[in-house]
Order: structure tokens, then sequence, then C-alpha cells
């Protein structure tokens, strides 16, 4: 049977090249990177080369990278450390209402703290109005952390506009890129943020190892404590093995981001087309323009998305719902609800996201039998209409 | 997640689709939900003759109808009144804590459509 993935959003296949970079710090470079012998002197060295490496992606300097175990931490490390550093200057943090649960999670938390929230709205496409951000800021606002790429629907906000009108205000402004790093360029400088996350496993690098960009002369008060680490930001014994993933993820995104760019967009365009010229009733949800490369989001009505989904994984696909009824919470997705669409199609929503490795054939496979699904789906459901 | 007995069902669901003259018609759940199901029911002599569904929802909700069709199937009224949301389940060799509420409407579906028919019955 076949054997498609196409949930990059989700994580993606490790690449060849970032397991061979790190099995030597498995194997025989093990040492611990604080101790003076020479064991720890190799992993030292990797460790500063892997710095280098990460910000030459981010075209930031070495010294202002922070590893840590991924996204969801670096988020955290951005949202508290600055509004723990901060809490006397002011308690006011804006975000928006379709971030990541690491952010909203982390806001919800500080607001148990004492701390106030604005939540950015966005339109029916998933963008957000910089003038919105704008208008939310107050004399209390001390930050402003709004993400470069939606993880649901791939819509790309407007960064750069929102830097710009922070910083004219004097707010920091974080960004979490952990899905637009590899699919669009992604430079620090271009989008004028104090703070920055991503995580190697959604570049085809190791689970479990991120980073934090934070801007020369940007403080943040310390989470973990210990002996000192990544310059007193992240206490623990380096991750030498993960680290040195994801500098090689990194600098892979960064040598192959225009092709992989063209060829996932590509891929997106002809999915996208084809099945709205193949499913009557199909909506592409996000923005038509504005939206990661990888990025494929669907609602069908009449369907249910995990039914979907597990009778796609049955043809060997895998992708992914922002159906209720395939969540935990069994809460439908706070990002399309927030595109204000109706519960009953969030219910039939289906997400597909490229990666590097996927061809033409396999979108064309996944196509055809999304069709078949669809319609099996729909021939069983009662709120279809009839004819 | 899901036991063998449930993909079965899901993947090959028995007894899709309607009967144009029902008995007795069930509707349960809403698709605000993500959960909705019809069942139809044709009553002989007090035993259930034809038992169809139509479901919009998840993988436990199409399997767990298309089970009760086949439990219903040829019991008594009164019989197939007894058959409980446990039932079903046990019957599919169990299914996910967080279904059993909200997919597992498959014995009220049925409960449903047989009080349809018993209204009817009455008012004939």
């Amino acid at each position: 049977m076949a054997k498609i993935y196409m949930d990059n959003s989700a994580t993606t296949k490790p690449d060849p090249e970032v397991v061979s970079a790190m099995l030597p710090y498995l194997n025989e470079y093990f040492g611990n990177a604080s101790s003076l012998h020479s064991f720890g002197q190799e992993a030292a060295e990797a460790l500063n080369r892997s710095r280098q490496q990460v910000a030459d992606l981010l075209g930031a300097q070495p010294d202002e990278i922070i590893f840590t175990s991924g996204g969801t931490e670096s988020d955290n490390l951005a949202l508290k450390g600055t509004a723990y550093l901060k809490k006397n200057a002011g308690k006011h943090i804006i975000t928006s209402v379709v971030e990541h649960p690491a952010i909203l999670d982390t806001c919800r938390n500080l607001q148990k703290n004492g701390f106030k929230v604005t939540y950015i709205p966005v339109d029916d496409q998933g963008l957000i109005d910089p003038h919105d951000v704008e208008d939310a800021i107050i004399d209390d606002t001390i930050l402003i952390s709004i993400m470069h790429a939606n993880n649901e629907i791939g819509t790309i906000q407007p960064i750069e506009d929102i830097s710009r009108l922070a910083h004219e205000k004097g707010v920091l402004v974080h960004t979490d890129a952990v899905q637009s790093i590899g699919k669009i360029p992604v430079n620090v400088d271009d989008l004028g943020v104090d703070m920055l996350s991503l995580s190697a496993h959604k570049i085809h690098g190791p689970k479990g190892v991120g980073a934090l960009f934070v801007r020369k002369g940007t403080r943040l008060e310390t989470l973990v404590h210990g002996g000192g680490h990544e310059r007193g930001k992240r206490s623990g014994t380096e991750n030498i093995p993960g680290i040195v993933g994801l500098a090689k993820a990194a600098e892979l995104a960064g040598q192959r981001l225009e092709k992989d760019a063209s060829h996932l967009a590509n891929l997106r365009d002809a999915a996208i087309t084809k099945i709205l010229g193949s499913i009557p009733e199909s909506y592409l949800n996000g923005h038509p323009t504005q939206r990661l490369p990888n990025n494929v989001h669907f609602r069908f009505s009449y369907v249910e998305g995990e039914s979907l989904l597990i009778m796609l994984n049955m043809k060997g696909v895998a992708v992914s719902t922002g159906s209720a009824c395939s969540s935990k919470s069994l809460e439908p997705s706070h990002v399309l609800s927030a595109l204000g669409i109706p519960s009953e199609q969030i219910h039939g929503s289906l997400r597909i996201t490229l990666g590097r490795a996927n061809t033409m054939d396999e979108v064309d496979y996944v196509v055809e039998n999304l069709v078949e699904t669809v319609t099996k789906l729909r021939a069983m459901s009662p709120i279809t209409p009839k004819n | 997640m899901y036991s063998e007995k449930v993909m079965e069902h899901f993947s090959n669901p028995k007894n899709v689709g309607e009967i144009e003259d029902a008995d007795g018609i069930g509707e349960v759940g809403n698709p605000t939900c993500g959960d909705m199901m019809t069942i139809y029911i044709k009553v002989d002599d007090g035993k259930l003759t034809d038992v169809k569904f139509k479901t919009f929802g998840c993988a436990a909700a199409i399997a767990t109808s298309s089970m009760i069709t086949e439990m219903a199937l040829g019991k008594t009224i009164e019989e197939a009144l007894e058959i409980s949301r446990d039932d079903v389940a046990e019957s599919l060799d169990g299914l996910p804590p967080v279904k059993l509420h909200c997919s597992n409407l498959a014995a009220d579906g049925l409960h449903a459509a047989i009080e349809d028919y018993l209204n009817k019955s009455k008012s004939n």
C-alpha cells in the first residue's frame, strides 16, 4: 500500500544528512561542553559551530541564540522571561487569537499571575491588521507576540509592519517562526523582531530541540536555573546531538530554501486547483496568497474530519484535521473558529501540509482518494442535500 | 486508538441508507456538535424487519450506527428498546473513553425511531 506523509506541519522526517551529523555526538563525542578536557572541548566546539549555523540562517549573531528544548520552551522563555523581568515597567501583553497553544496557554498563565493580555482578532482569511495591534498598545504594554505563519491554515502575518509600529512606541516584538522557517525567508533584521522562536523537528531536524533568538540588548528573566548554561539564560547540560542536528537542519533549510519553496508551492497550487475542481462544496481555508507554500487547508460540507482522516489513513495517506472529534479536548480548532467558520464546517476540515520529499504523483494519489472518501462519507451523511 | 471491530464497521458499514416507507425515524445529535444520526426502521408483527442509518460524524459514530443496525435487526420492539449505549460499545470491543459520550448515539437513535413508530401507531 502507498504510504504518503503529508502532515509536515505536525513534524517532518529527519533529513539523512541531519542524522549523520548527529551520530558522532551520540557515539564518540559524548563529552559535556562545560568540561575542560578534550572530550568537553569537542562538544564545546560543536556547540559553537552549531550556534553560528543557526545564527547564519536567521541573519543573527551567535550570541543572540539560546538553545532550548523546542518551540514551546522558546515561546515560554520569550513571554514569561520578558513579563517577569519587566513587571515593574508594565503588565500588558498583546498577542493574537490564532497563536499556537504554546503562546495562548502561556498568556493565560500570565493572566493568572496578574498580567493583562489583549488578543487581536483576525479577518476571515486569518490575517491580522497591524493597525489593530498598534491601537492595542497602551503605556503598560511590554511585549507583542504574533506568530510569523499559522500552523493550521498557513496564513503569513505582516510581522515587518507590526515590528515597525511597535518599535515606534518602544514595545518589544516576539514572533513564533516555528512554521515559517525553511518555507519562506526568515531574517530577524528584515522582520525587525526582538525575539524569535524556532524548532528543529519542523525543518527535518530532531525532536526535543529548538532555539530562541534574543536580540543583543534585550534582557530576559531566566526560567530554568542551574549551572548557568546558555549565558545564564537557560541552564542544563547542552543537548549536543540535538543541537548539532538543529544546526544541520538549519543549514540545509537555508541552502534549499529557494528550491524547496518553489517545489512546495507547485504542489500546493496543484492540490488546491485539483480539489476545488473535483469536489463540490469544498472551500479553501486561510489566505489565497499570503500563505505558506506547503499548506493546503480545506473544509468539505456534510462530512466530518476525523472520519475523513481515518479513511485516508487506510489508503496510506497521513494528514490532519481541525475537527473537534479528533482533539483531546473535543473543542473545535480555535483558529478556524476565529475565521468565523460555523462549527459544523470546522468539523469537516482537513489540513494537508507538504514536505520536501512529496511529489506530484503523490498529490494526484491523495486528491483521487480524497474525492473518493468525501463522496463515500457524503453518501452516508444525513445532512447531505438530496441530488 | 480504535478497536479492530470499530475499524471493520467504519470501513464497511452495514445497512447504510434510508427506508423510503419507514415505520419509524429517529434523529439524534446535531451537526454543530460533530455527530448526527438518523435511524430508519421497518416493523412487522412487532419485529424490526429492516433497520438502516445515515450518519455524519467521526469513525466511532459511524461504527456504532452500523453496529446497532445489526444488533437490532430481527429483534422485537421490546428487545430492541433494551439495547443500551454500553451494549453497543461492548459489541465493538470498546470505544475510546472520550468517544463514549459524544459519539455513542446509536442506541438513542434506535430508541427514538421506535418511539416514533409507537407514537404513529397510537395515532392511527
